[in-house]
């Protein structure tokens, strides 16, 4: 008999108020208990929409039967075969308007914990067994693949299990893109990523740290050292600020800046010799996950008040549901329907407040959603010693102006053909924020994956 | 890891490091920088390439033991290693369509200036160099840069050596003389940037000049290295780090540098331990 409770088997979390002040992994995860439990809540049904509903199409109901049979072996392996990263995005998809939004059991009550399954069953293949996987015989051909991201890391995964020799060369330091620079660790744990980094390289994976294609190597010269195929997945990384006066003050920040000086350079530790700003008041402009994240960094590097401020209401917020939820939980100030004016400064150039406008929403604009229009007169200002924004971010220009041939739209997203994610560059592959903009890590890894199977087509002439 | 092959003082506040970097040395131009990572423990820390050696695969960097993370690297010996080294980032210097240059060095600046010296002459320019230090013991690079340019002038603040008197004094009476520049390239400090501009502009010649801002990832990521250039954001890791002066807003960006001012003063007493921890290991 299935499990009828209307509700998820509720997510053990860290104290709100504790959490406040520390980094570690705020969502504990499921006990094996609470995993079965909640697996029996699915229906297993005939015509599983929820499959749909996955980017990549995990089978859900069949690992989710496993685990309800308590075959959390099983379940992981099924996850797996469609899923590079299942560690990863049980903790930062948003299954709330993927998977878990097709559920039926989410038509009276809510639907199945689809992502914490996935989280569960990751976490216990990983705690539970500890076979590396087998590096599989060479197949002679070498493929690039530039950036470490969820698409690098996806598309390196499937290639290197085919024989591929695949090398990853990555820009920064360490592995991971926006996993470890972007994804705060108390959300992501880093120790997860680096895992999965070491089970590519055990699978022959050759992963070139401080690589900076398009100026160290170029595309082309990669294919002369005969690399067959080059994928790339180089995100988007290039921060969009808004164009108002006072964006050059000491204490505005992008997202990207302060979340790198969190997260990548480790700064709210006290081994680390990379600073950022120990604020008071921080207010962060924007809406998304990075905007939660930035919040929540700030919250526990010591801020009193961190509010986020978000031109349109709170049905439009574009977070996941439950950063929002932890957000709001810890304190965070929700100043919806306020836009910033500008950033004022003291005599040292320094931010202390932002002037904001109050915002009504009007007729909905071409993205569907309703535009939000000012409120004249409606001026406030709103102290902040530190501001953040997480506008959103584009595809970094480096390679598009490095390699002859390789297009990208107005937007500056390269184009590739949707059918065989080749840019319009040969034996180019591309996939991720690169080609779509910001998204999400699951659709760059399924976007890696699908890219993979293409350069593999290509490469061993199968049709 | 990139070894340190070669270690030399130049003078008490100022290293020359050769480091083993194949990669960067087969790209790097003059003009563009790297980011070195000097521990696990350590920031990203943009340096000026000061100079390499495509065949035997190093680069040459030239800093000054300023803050918490020059400092440890300067406790670094020959064959000691640096955990991160990226680079060649940034864009090279435009030494095109240049005839006649003068290239201005301030300080450590000059370490940056020479390679660019040498780029313009090899591409046909006469070269012109005004060196200017605080006074003779920290005199640097002046073999190389009478080696390199037609005409070499060293200033000193004190009259130790050289002449006395700042750089932009000897700019002004080059140009007074009638002497002719296409461009003028400054790097050095922020108002001795400034101040060659002012001293440039009325002569009509164009002065470029190389930006250190606060950065992070280098690559065009974090936004932190943001000047406003004519009144437009740049990010000075991809769009430079060379601009035209004269468009360059240099009091927001003396701002900016100054970002963690308390915390450096900080670092410079508290993180003395692990200078000295370093110390000993080495």
């Amino acid at each position: 008999m299935p499990n009828m409770t209307l509700t998820k088997t509720p997510m053990p979390v860290q104290d709100p108020k504790a959490r406040g002040s520390n980094f570690l992994e705020v969502a504990l995860g499921y006990t094996p208990e609470m995993a079965v439990e909640e697996a029996k809540r699915c229906l297993n049904c005939k015509n599983p929409k929820c499959v749909e509903g996955c980017p990549v199409n995990i089978r859900i109901p069949e690992f989710i039967t496993r685990m309800a049979e308590g075959d959390f072996r099983g379940a992981y392996e099924i996850i797996a075969a469609d899923n590079a990263l299942p560690a990863v995005s049980g903790r930062v998809c948003p299954q709330e308007t993927q998977c878990e939004q097709k559920c039926v059991r989410g038509i009276k009550g809510e639907p199945v914990a689809i992502g914490r399954l996935e989280r569960f069953a990751a976490d216990w293949y990983r705690e539970n067994v500890h076979a590396m996987p087998q590096k599989p015989e060479s197949n002679g051909k070498k493929v690039a693949v530039v950036g470490s991201g969820p698409a690098g890391l996806a598309c390196a995964g499937e290639l290197a299990k085919r024989g591929y020799q695949v090398t990853v060369f990555e820009a920064l330091h360490a592995p991971g893109g926006v996993l470890v620079y972007g994804i705060p660790e108390f959300r992501l744990p880093k120790a997860i990523v680096a895992g999965e980094v070491e089970k590519l390289e055990a699978q022959g994976v050759e992963v070139m740290t401080n690589m900076v294609i398009g100026r160290v190597l170029s595309i082309d010269e990669l294919m002369e050292q005969g690399y067959e195929a080059v994928f790339i997945g180089s995100g988007a990384g290039l921060p969009m600020f808004m164009g108002i006066p006072g964006e050059g003050l000491r204490g505005v920040y992008s997202a990207n800046e302060y979340l790198t000086r969190a997260n990548l350079m480790k700064a709210y530790r006290e081994d680390s010799d990379t600073p950022v700003l120990r604020s008071k008041r921080v207010a962060v402009v924007g809406g998304g996950n990075v905007a939660m994240d930035a919040a929540r960094c700030a919250l526990r590097l010591g801020a009193e008040e961190v509010s986020i401020v978000y031109r349109r209401g709170e049905a439009e917020l574009p977070a996941r549901a439950e950063e929002i939820h932890h957000a709001k939980e810890e304190g965070i100030v929700f100043r919806l329907l306020t836009n910033p004016v500008r950033v004022l400064g003291d005599e040292e150039g320094r931010a202390r407040a932002m002037e904001c406008v109050r915002m009504e929403l009007g007729e909905p604009d071409a993205s569907g959603r309703r535009r939000p229009v000012a409120i004249p007169g409606s001026e406030f200002t709103l102290e902040a010693d530190t501001v953040i924004m997480a506008l959103g971010t584009s595809p970094n220009p480096l390679l598009r102006s490095t390699t002859p041939g390789l297009e990208a739209n107005r937007r500056g997203c390269l184009v590739v053909d949707e059918e065989t994610m080749m840019t319009t560059r040969e034996k180019v592959y591309a996939g991720g924020d690169a080609v779509t903009g910001a998204a999400t890590v699951i659709l760059a890894m399924g976007a890696g994956k699908k890219a993979a199977r293409e350069i593999h087509r290509k490469l061993s002439g199968t049709p | 890891m990139y070894e340190i092959v070669k270690k030399r003082e130049l003078n008490p506040d100022v290293t020359l490091m050769e480091v083993a970097a194949p990669f960067v040395a087969r790209k790097a131009r003059a003009g563009q920088f790297i980011i070195f990572r000097v521990d696990e423990r350590g920031e990203r820390v943009p340096l000026t390439i000061a100079g390499y050696d495509r065949e035997k695969g190093t680069v040459t960097i030239i800093f000054q033991k300023a803050g918490l993370s020059t400092r440890l690297l300067g406790e670094l010996k020959e064959g000691d290693a640096i955990l991160d080294f990226v680079g060649p980032l940034g864009k090279p210097t435009c030494t095109e369509g240049i005839k006649k240059v003068c290239v201005i060095g301030g300080g450590v600046g000059c370490a940056i200036a020479y390679p660019s010296a040498v780029a313009f002459r090899e591409a046909g320019a006469e070269v012109t160099a005004i060196a200017g230090f605080r006074n003779k013991q920290i005199v640097i690079l002046e073999e190389e840069f009478r080696a390199a340019c037609g005409r070499t002038y060293i200033m000193t603040d004190d009259g130790s050596y050289g002449e006395k008197g700042l750089v932009t004094a000897k700019l002004k009476e080059l140009l007074d003389a009638g002497e002719t520049f296409d461009e003028v390239l400054a790097i050095g400090p922020i108002p001795m940037m400034r101040f060659v501009v002012e001293t440039a502009k009325p002569y009509g010649v164009k002065t470029v000049v190389s930006l250190n801002p606060i950065m992070v990832d280098g690559t065009g990521m974090c936004g932190g290295c943001r000047v406003t250039v004519g009144g437009q954001v740049k990010f000075a890791c991809v769009d430079g780090p060379d601009f035209d002066g004269s468009l360059v807003d240099f009091d927001e960006l003396a701002s900016r540098n100054r970002t963690y001012q308390d915390r450096e003063r900080e670092a410079a007493e508290g993180h003395a331990c692990r200078l000295l921890a370093m110390g000993k290991e080495g």
